[in-house]
């Protein structure tokens, strides 16, 4: 009975919202084109909002569990393993690693299992999400290293045919396509990286990738000389997102 | 000669007065501990082991329990009093201690459920959105700097901390913990329990 009442009410405030608006229309002129046009943005409004909601809802518990790890701004977690930055990350890259984990380019269980799990319109969604966000870098690296990481970042090393990081990463570290964002990824994670490139990236043979590139640059560096250049992006606060960001 | 009596009285009155006292200040800190937490604090539920407790942890929660931000029932009627009076070069102390002793796992999980609770440890449930404890907490659940050691622990204990991160303590958790076990069913929780019980 109640629940009568109540569907009764709504109706007639509909109506009563519908009369009020004809009204309106009427005294504006052109009543039923303007309707047809209002009732039209109506409906699709009604229909996508709905879209958005339960779409948004299954991205929204995605990325809560992807910030279970990768920290709640997705600025990073020094776990019993270093768990890279994702924020201000390139989607390009980041989609392209997700792919390099399915096809053993990239080797590491955990993240095998995770891409396995993601369709393409949620690896847009949560690209786009990640790109946008620029929490401070969450530090830790030792100071004193940090002027040669700038100089070996923004120099290279000529002598030892090392190119500067820069001229691929940006002068920024902002990255671009599928050359990643370096600027605050953490100190740890980069060391690791850096001093394991061809146990980690590049696995498939049969699926040759841009980890080719840095393969050389890696082998070339020493350990100290990748601490400075692990401290010096890791410590790099990027002045806005990602330029390629979407959204 | 009697001035070598004299010396010798002197130095057994001394050692008689004062190091047995000293040790047994020493002594009683950990004895008051090990009250609840077991001989060789390896566990006595409903007290969790602390032998090979991550140091930075063990002190970390003195300070949580100090400040009241660990605030669960066991917490509040127990350790909030035990850790009040603790200064800083004790917790110290305390946490390097109980850090040096050897890990005894508490193996009181039930059997069956230790294949589900390896898998969410080892690998998480990407389509369930549970992520794999072991990129925090270790292969083999040791813990790393203040990140705890969780293999061997008992496994009330553990099933008790997991869901009381649901029932709205703080619990002195960092954000991922609560957000993690939001995620976790009843059956999940009990699996990892009885799964790390046996971890040692």
């Amino acid at each position: 009975m109640r629940s009568l009442n109540s569907l009764q009410f709504n109706r007639t405030t509909r109506a009563r919202f519908v009369w009020l608006v004809s009204q309106k229309l009427k005294s504006a002129g052109s009543h039923v084109g303007l309707a047809a046009l209002i009732l039209t943005f109506v409906l699709v409004g009604t229909v996508s909002a709905q879209h958005r909601i339960s779409l948004s809802g299954d991205v929204q518990a995605k990325i809560s569990y992807c910030k279970d790890c990768h920290g709640v701004s997705a600025q990073g977690f020094n776990g019993y393993y270093p768990i890279p930055r994702l924020a201000g990350q390139q989607p390009e890259y980041i989609e392209n690693q997700l792919r390099a984990f399915i096809e053993h380019r990239r080797t590491n269980n955990i993240m095998f299992n995770v891409a396995h799990s993601l369709s393409p319109a949620m690896i847009n969604a949560l690209t786009a999400h990640f790109a946008s966000l620029n929490p401070p870098p969450i530090g830790g690296a030792p100071r004193q290293l940090v002027a040669t990481g700038r100089k070996i970042f923004e120099d290279g090393m000529p002598e030892v045919n090392i190119a500067a990081c820069a001229a691929c990463h940006g002068p920024e570290a902002t990255g671009s396509g599928q050359i990643p964002r370096l600027a605050g990824q953490l100190y740890p994670y980069m060391i690791k990286t850096l001093g394991s490139w061809d146990k980690e990236r590049g696995r498939n043979p049969t699926v040759p990738d841009a980890a080719a590139i840095m393969s050389p640059v890696a082998h070339s560096l020493n350990k100290s000389q990748i601490e400075a250049v692990a401290a010096f992006v890791s410590t790099l606060r990027s002045p806005r997102g990602t330029p390629n960001a979407v959204q | 000669m009697r001035g070598n009596r004299l010396k010798a009285a002197v130095l057994i009155a001394f050692c008689w007065i004062y190091h047995p006292a000293a040790g047994d200040a020493e002594v009683l800190a950990v004895r008051n501990c090990n009250w609840c937490h077991g001989g060789s604090a390896s566990g006595y539920p409903p007290a969790p082991a602390l032998a090979a407790q991550r140091p930075q942890y063990v002190a970390k929660q003195l300070a949580n329990f100090r400040a009241h931000t660990r605030d669960t029932p066991f917490s509040r009627q127990y350790m909030w009093g035990a850790a009040r009076n603790l200064d800083a070069e004790s917790v110290r102390n305390l946490a390097l201690y109980f850090a040096s002793l050897p890990p005894r796992a508490a193996s009181d999980g039930v059997p069956s459920l230790v294949g589900l609770g390896q898998t969410i440890y080892q690998q998480g449930m990407p389509e369930a959105n549970i992520v794999a404890c072991v990129v925090c907490h270790g292969p083999n659940g040791e813990g790393i700097r203040d990140i705890p050691r969780l293999g061997g622990l008992d496994s009330t204990y553990l099933r008790r901390r997991l869901e009381q991160w649901n029932q709205g303590y703080h619990a002195a958790a960092g954000p991922p913990m609560i957000s993690i076990a939001s995620k976790l069913s009843d059956d999940q929780i009990d699996a990892l329990a009885s799964y790390l019980s046996f971890v040692k």
